[in-house]
């Protein structure tokens, strides 16, 4: 075996805590012991690759793929970033999944019960391959606040949920896009479950220059995955 | 090496409850959006002993989790990955990544179909990766399946050996023989004596 290059470590100021009494349902599904460190194998700096033409251009437009009769209700905006690994190099051609409520606050998931209307041209979810440089875009509908059971009165912020791959599944990142400005950011548990600067790094930027006239707002949001810790080499 | 002038990772936040018609589709039954990974992933034509893994996800009160997200990520039947990392490469269209939902079942239980890999390098037991995902966990958790029937090489592999003896069992499925197949069972518990170990990797 050639020798494998460990990705850098899981930054533990950056990424939050199993257990987190301000999110209740932490509190009987995170572990509770140690994590066991590993040395690094081939299995970690391995993962899934997609080819990116299995993400067609209609997946990145959630305001035409749920369409059945007409357009989806709500403002329109673009989403776009950069995926970087931390020593600043693109993760190209890498797998990005998306989904979000409505411009209600609805989901489409059959499990979602909140008494908000569900729109019959909107799906909520899709996904895109970053190019050349890690970009990738999305056009879609701005999600609204819903409602959930944390405690009295708690108020999601509005939010994309984003899902992601990098060089090997020891970059593997799922997390949550939210919109500058928002008054329920400060409010909710798993937006502060890492507050401070780390939070700030989850909150999207408005963007005049990704706006597009008489269209839709812009917002960027780049994202920073784990990756091999190593001089990139130029190919 | 890690230098100021590094970017900062960006923080990882919980999947929530609604995943599934983002991630999962085809397996919850929304027909909007083809999902991209099959809990089953071998073609009729790849090699390799055909293999189930089934299991539940437990949380502190021994309850199956019902909307748990669970990734699988293996090597081929001869031990390689179908990645560019591994010089080898795959000589099978085998993608060795599956995704399964804990809904859909009646037990709360996810299912792959699949092979069983190949040891990846001289001394190490065949494995599996599994990252476990769910409503309630704010970062996903990282853990390794190993089979039953690996006894000897279980005991040589440097990752389990850096795991407490007493808490090796709880990353070891267990065989079965039954009318459909061999199967394996992992049991993923999040709490309790018998807490899944979790890796940091």
């Amino acid at each position: 075996m050639n020798d494998i290059t460990p990705f850098t470590s899981r930054d533990w100021d950056s990424q939050p805590n199993y257990i987190d009494s301000g999110y209740k349902s932490t509190t009987l599904r995170g572990p509770t012991q140690p994590l066991v460190k590993i040395p690094t194998t081939l299995t970690e700096v391995t993962g899934p690759v997609f080819t990116p033409a299995r993400a067609t251009d209609l997946d990145a437009d959630l305001t035409r793929n749920g369409r059945v009769n007409g357009e989806p209700l709500g403002e329109r905006i673009i989403v776009t970033g950069r995926v970087l690994d931390e020593m600043g190099r693109p993760v190209r051609n890498s797998l990005v999944e998306v989904w979000q409520a409505n411009s209600t606050g609805r989901y489409v998931h059959k499990v979602d019960q909140h008494d908000a209307p569900l729109d019959p041209n909107f799906y909520g979810a899709g996904r895109c391959a970053t190019d050349e440089n890690g970009v990738y875009r999305f056009k879609t509908i701005k999600p609204g606040a819903y409602p959930w059971g944390n405690h009295f009165n708690a108020w999601r912020p509005n939010h994309i949920h984003f899902s992601l791959f990098g060089a090997g599944i020891a970059s593997r990142l799922v997390t949550q896009m939210y919109f500058p400005g928002d008054p329920l950011i400060p409010l909710d548990p798993i937006a502060q479950a890492t507050p401070g600067e780390p939070l700030e790094r989850l909150i999207s930027k408005f963007s005049l220059d990704v706006t597009e006239e008489g269209y839709a707002l812009g917002y960027v949001f780049d994202i920073v995955l784990r990756g091999p810790n190593a001089t990139p080499m130029e190919d | 090496m890690a230098g100021n002038n590094m970017l900062k990772q960006t923080p990882s936040q919980t999947v929530g409850p609604y995943f599934a018609y983002g991630l999962t589709p085809t397996q919850y039954g929304y027909s909007q959006l083809d999902s991209l990974v099959a809990p089953a992933t071998p073609e009729e034509d790849t090699p390799g002993e055909r293999i189930t893994v089934i299991g539940q996800v437990l949380d502190g009160a021994g309850k199956p989790v019902d909307d748990a997200m669970i990734e699988i990520w293996q090597a081929d039947a001869e031990g390689r990955y179908a990645h560019p990392s591994d010089p080898r490469g795959s000589n099978s269209p085998f993608q060795g990544f599956g995704r399964c939902g804990t809904g859909p079942d009646p037990m709360n239980r996810f299912r792959f179909d699949t092979i069983k890999p190949g040891a990846v390098e001289d001394g190490h037991a065949p494995h599996i990766a599994v990252l476990v995902f769910m409503r309630g966990m704010l970062l996903h958790a990282y853990t390794r399946l190993y089979f039953s029937d690996e006894r000897d090489a279980n005991a040589k592999d440097p990752v389990l050996s850096a795991v407490p003896a007493d808490r090796r069992d709880t990353l070891i499925a267990q065989r079965e023989e039954t009318p459909s197949g061999t199967v394996y069972r992992f049991d993923i518990r999040m709490q309790g004596d018998k807490e899944t170990v979790f890796f940091d990797v």
